[in-house]
């Protein structure tokens, strides 16, 4: 197993990148030089006791010493982060969990519902040689980042959206059933609901997928066993050590 | 040179700062992040006869200054902590605590007896879950049912024998005067609070397991009253948890009586909570000139 660190990491940047989002740029050269694609970093917000306990944030892009974290403004703990200033500093531990397997992967395609883009980047930059697609969806066209990111990596990019608004009309999941043909990897972050359909209609046609999981934690390195995932085996996997990305056939969403 | 070395019974820990049962796993997950070595002792997850799969998600919700938590003794069961998990801890230097839990008398009498003799330095017994049905708080609210797991658990073991404690039990002291008839060695003060918190919009509780036992800064003037209270009317050592952050709280539980503490929910937030505490006793001792920190063990003047 590799080392976890818990360093102060600098705020080289912190910039909204569209309704509710913002893009977070710190440097650490421990974090960024030890961290592969899928993993986390569990981050303290403020030095009070209020809000309590750390947020789990996937590394969105990785880049010599420094890393991005693509966030939503969703409560508290993300409405403080964002009044966070390029200069300060973020208490944080990682990274953590189990990333995406590469071994092995044969023409990828990636699928991103929403703010499920932001562990799928990272993933991408490692398959910027193999021309990987890539599916982005949304409920509209707001809801669809990192495009030309993604695009200027190489990749062939599709975009579903619910309202029609960028892209096909309809889900991600139901545009990944007519896309998948030759691809025998596939990789999806995004809600459950979504999860599970790229689930199914992988295993209906004999194609692996790996999937990266979002889960309420408390401590990140799985000692409180606060966070979990049904395991097909029975009883459950933690989300913060054992994944946060898992293969399909390891869980049950 | 300050001594920082502690008894509890004949357990002897060179330092009075451990961590809490259930915030520290199975004792190696936080190796990379701290020296394991230099605390105290570490008390293991509940360990029950069988493995539990625990209570449904989410089992955790944070709440101001606090967290609840509905784990439910999510454990691995006896037979693979003494052959997988145990292994991993006897390497890390520093005495070790099993946490036991059970749904009935013989299951902790069953779980005792298959420790005893592999290498572990004391049993916690956990009379006090809030997050099951049966057993745990149970136990810990009745001092006749106290009285009968402590005297049948201490019939087939010789190691220190902790008894860790409810908050909600009607009168504490009663059932910690129960436990310490019944023989144990030392009283760990306490276990959470019951708590609740509900999502308007579903009108659901927030935890799988409904309500949930509350833990984190919220509850350290709770636990160190209830610790003031017991240790002044107890002749046993008393270990103070709940919501300990910082060495200054662990000072405060010492002054209320505490011969050592436990960190639990601050190992979240800092990982090397524990290991800043004992620096700040260090500190604080030489500070104050006092030699030994066992001479502030009860020394509030209330």
């Amino acid at each position: 197993m590799s080392s976890i660190y818990h360093t102060l990491a600098k705020v080289l940047d912190n910039r909204k990148v569209g309704a509710s989002f913002y893009l977070l740029v710190l440097q650490d050269s421990a974090i960024a030089r030890n961290a592969k694609p899928g993993q986390f970093v569990h981050m303290r917000i403020g030095a009070s006791c209020d809000p309590l306990l750390r947020r789990p944030f996937s590394l969105h892009w990785v880049e010599g010493d420094s890393f991005e974290i693509l966030y939503q403004v969703v409560g508290r703990g993300t409405g403080l982060l964002s009044q966070v200033r390029r200069g300060e500093a973020l208490d944080l531990l990682g990274p953590l969990g189990r990333g995406f397997d590469l071994k092995g992967v044969r023409s990828p395609l990636v699928v991103a519902g929403g703010l499920g883009i932001a562990p799928l980047l990272f993933l991408t930059q490692k398959f910027s040689g193999e021309r990987p697609t890539v599916l982005i969806g949304g409920s509209t066209k707001e809801e669809i980042l990192c495009e030309e990111r993604v695009r200027a990596l190489g990749a062939e990019v599709r975009i579903a959206t619910e309202d029609g608004s960028s892209g096909t009309k309809g889900l991600v999941a139901d545009l990944l059933a007519t896309t998948l043909s030759s691809h025998r990897s596939v990789f999806a972050c995004g809600p459950t609901g979504m999860l599970k359909e790229v689930a199914e209609i992988c295993q209906r046609k004999g194609v692996s997928s790996q999937l990266s999981l979002e889960g309420r934690m408390g401590c990140g390195v799985g000692a409180c066993l606060g966070c979990g995932v049904k395991s097909k085996a029975g009883g459950y996997k933690r989300v913060c050590s054992d994944g946060p990305v898992f293969h399909s056939s390891e869980i049950v969403l | 040179m300050v001594d920082l070395s502690v008894k509890i019974g004949a357990l002897e820990l060179k330092n009075p700062v451990m961590v809490a049962s259930g915030t520290f796993g199975y004792c190696t997950e936080y190796g990379d992040l701290i020296d394991i070595s230099r605390l105290g002792a570490v008390v293991t997850k509940a360990i029950t006869l069988h493995p539990r799969e625990g209570n449904p998600l989410p089992r955790i919700w944070e709440t101001a200054c606090g967290i609840l938590n509905s784990v439910g003794l999510e454990n691995v069961g006896v037979e693979v902590f003494l052959k997988e998990k145990l292994p991993k801890i006897r390497s890390m230097a520093t005495k070790l605590i099993v946490n036991v839990a059970g749904s009935e008398i013989n299951e902790y009498v069953e779980v005792v007896r298959r420790i005893e003799g592999e290498g572990v330095d004391g049993i916690e017994l956990n009379l006090s879950c809030p997050n099951v049905e049966k057993g745990g708080m149970t136990f810990g609210r009745d001092p006749q049912l106290t009285h009968q797991v402590v005297s049948e658990v201490r019939e087939v073991t010789q190691l220190p024998l902790l008894v860790k404690l409810t908050p909600h039990a009607a009168a504490p002291e009663e059932i910690a005067q129960s436990a310490i008839s019944a023989g144990c060695d030392g009283l760990t003060l306490i276990n959470t609070f019951l708590g609740l918190a509900v999502d308007i919009e579903t009108r659901r509780p927030r935890l799988g397991g409904g309500r949930g036992g509350l833990s984190g800064p919220a509850i350290k003037p709770l636990a160190l009253h209830l610790v003031c209270e017991v240790a002044r009317k107890v002749d046993v050592p008393v270990l103070g948890v709940g919501g300990i952050s910082s060495g200054e709280d662990v000072i405060e539980f010492i002054l209320c009586g505490a011969t050592a503490v436990q960190i639990g929910t601050a190992n979240f937030v800092n990982p090397e909570t524990a290991l800043n505490c004992l620096d700040f006793i260090r500190d604080y001792c030489k500070r104050k000139d006092i030699e030994r920190i066992t001479d502030l063990i009860g020394k509030v003047g209330v």
